[in-house]
């Protein structure tokens, strides 16, 4: 449950939470911004082999590579400071355009994905705690288990041979249309599904058998009415914290199911900067990253307080 | 308490037997023990004996198919793009994948629980301490501290273990933390403290063995989760680098010959998934069994209870 703060109000809540966020975020950026030099100088991967060493040099002037590294950092900072997130030296375009890109499409990936996870994960672990060891229940838990155990990547692979291979229904990988959508949403669907699952069940299991369902049950209330309307409302509360968790790390970039559809999201982005030294993309990810999240789990804490009267901020 | 006497003295084979029957009585935690046992088995003693089998490269029956006994029992399986039989692969590569997943757990739940026992015992700055370095860890991308150790350390087995071990530090010092606050409240911590116990033998003697059995669920759960995240550093080329082989990077050189030859990839993820829902499986078991109020569920000898 979460921590109450009085009637000290909204606002207060929001300032001392972005604070504390914000706080950490400068700590990982300059984290990042030290440790990801360590990797070595990008002039390599992006002349070619034959270039001459003028023309090295000219390339690391030209991008600042020679300064001693805490010049480069205070150049970042400064031009931070302006709202200048630098340029993305393979796009050569600025880097928080190209990550703000990136970002949409992961955004819309993330939404279509978690609504269809929520509405199936509570429609059927419900119907799974309203009879505990029945045989909707086993199979319901044993299949959440295997969706929870699979790994995305081999999951991505056999759809891509079973589906786009063989019998050439979708798209193996990119965008452009709906069913380009159907792969990625499917695969991402699994893991969250069967984690969401156990989590809807077991907390419902515990409502169902409280004292004011039994009350429900004996003045005559209808089934469904039960479990959808009295013990739902009070289930949410610990899978509203699941949902945000899984929601945060598809946010955070589905690095392995974006790269192996050709997805271009944020996961996608981050390991090709990575790989190819983009430092200005991979910090300004990291902050866009870091700024939903923030947002997200603000919309969670709204969402508890919605859910339950009795939680203040 | 009379029922727990007659069926504790229907067994008398000890410790051991009450656990197998407790064991037995979820039929599906045995299966899952059994299976894992292979697995174990395997990784101590597949390269012994498979080690030349599986590197012997077969350039005629490269990607050979699956359920073919032509060539002999060991290409079950298939074989890979340079005619390495799989099954055999699969055994060998069961080391590698077991070794790293282990070592990751065992150094990230020692580091981990150790850091969370000062942070929950202590009433000093240095749990705070110790808290804001867990929040940091926890939102480095664990990519890039992938390819960071990569390229300043050479790609070995034990610079993968130490990325994983860094990157799931903060589970077990927030859980470990958490639990420690709860028990040091509590009345038997109390009592030792007004005995003039001393802080060491209080934390070990009394906290720990409270909390110890939830650290193990956990490990538990989180093997089957390192193995994942392994796996697909493996599989993007930032982890486990060819000669050495495991599951995920078996996974990742097949899919290149994913239209033609489905099993190069099928088989280790297979491999995967078997071994991940086995230590799922256990781990629900494990709940229940290292749990005192909830062991009669199991001891009983009736159907499982969720």
């Amino acid at each position: 449950m979460k921590f109450s703060l009085g009637r000290s109000g909204m606002k207060s809540f929001i300032g001392k939470r972005a604070i504390a966020s914000g706080v950490s975020l400068v700590g990982l950026v300059v984290l990042v911004f030290f440790l990801s030099r360590l990797t070595g100088d990008p002039t390599d991967l992006y002349l070619p082999l034959d270039a001459s060493v003028e023309m090295r040099e000219q390339f690391r002037q030209m991008h600042g590579f020679n300064d001693p590294l805490i010049v480069q950092f205070g150049r970042y900072v400064a031009d931070l400071v302006q709202l200048d997130f630098g340029h993305s030296l393979r796009q050569a375009r600025p880097a928080m355009e190209v990550v703000l890109e990136a970002f949409s499409w992961t955004f819309r990936l993330a939404v279509i994905t978690m609504s269809c996870v929520t509405v199936a994960a509570i429609v059927i672990g419900s119907l799974a705690a309203f009879r505990v060891g029945g045989i909707f229940d086993r199979i319901a838990t044993f299949f959440s288990l295997i969706g929870a155990s699979a790994p995305d990547f081999w999951l991505a692979i056999v759809a891509i041979v079973i589906f786009a291979v063989n019998l050439h229904w979708l798209p193996t990988s990119g965008t452009g249309t709906a069913l380009h959508w159907i792969l990625p949403v499917s695969v991402l669907f699994i893991r969250p599904f069967g984690l969401i699952l156990q989590v809807v069940r077991g907390s419902m299991i515990n409502v169902l058998s409280s004292a004011y369902v039994k009350t429900a049950r004996a003045k005559g209330v209808r089934t469904p009415r039960i479990i959808f309307v009295h013990g739902l409302r009070n289930a949410m509360l610990p899978v509203i914290t699941v949902i945000g968790d899984q929601a945060a790390a598809i946010l955070n970039g589905a690095v392995v199911v974006e790269t192996v559809f050709g997805f271009p999201g944020i996961g996608k982005l981050m390991i090709d900067s990575i790989l190819l030294r983009d430092f200005a993309v991979v910090l300004a990810v990291i902050m866009v990253s870091a700024l939903a999240i923030f947002l997200m789990n603000l919309l969670i804490d709204l969402a508890y307080a919605l859910l339950d009267p009795r939680i203040r901020y | 308490m009379t029922d727990t006497q007659t069926l504790s003295g229907r067994k008398p084979g000890g410790a051991l037997a009450r656990w197998f029957s407790m064991l037995w009585a979820d039929k599906f935690a045995f299966f899952a023990a059994l299976f894992l046992l292979l697995a174990l088995l395997c990784a101590l003693f597949g390269p012994l004996l498979l080690e030349a089998v599986a590197t012997k490269q077969n350039l005629r029956g490269r990607n050979a198919p699956p359920f073919d006994l032509a060539r002999g029992w060991i290409y079950i399986l298939g074989a890979d793009a340079l005619g390495r039989p799989l099954l055999a692969r699969i055994v060998v590569a069961a080391q590698n994948t077991m070794l790293v997943a282990g070592a990751a757990v065992l150094a990230s739940s020692l580091v981990g629980g150790t850091l969370g026992l000062v942070a929950g015992y202590s009433r000093r700055s240095a749990s705070q301490w110790i808290m804001r370095l867990g929040d940091v860890i926890m939102s480095f991308p664990s990519l890039l501290l992938a390819v960071i150790v990569l390229y300043m350390l050479e790609p070995s087995v034990a610079n993968i273990v130490l990325v994983l071990a860094v990157t799931r530090i903060p589970i077990y010092l927030r859980t470990t933390r958490a639990e420690v606050l709860e028990v040091r409240e509590r009345m038997f911590v109390q009592a030792a403290t007004v005995m003039g116990a001393s802080h060491r033998r209080i934390v070990f003697r009394h906290i720990l063995p409270v909390i110890l059995p939830t650290l193990v669920t956990i490990a538990t759960l989180d093997f089957a989760f390192v193995m994942l995240a392994e796996s697909s550093l493996s599989f993007l080329g930032i982890g486990i680098q060819a000669p050495e082989i495991t599951w995920g990077l078996m996974v990742s050189q097949g899919r290149p010959y994913l239209t033609n030859a489905w099993w190069l990839s099928f088989w280790p993820g297979l491999a995967i998934i078997l071994t991940t829902l086995s230590l799922n499986l256990l781990s629900n078991w494990m709940r229940i069994a290292l749990d005192p109020t909830q062991r009669w569920r199991l001891e009983m000898g009736g159907r499982r209870n969720g």
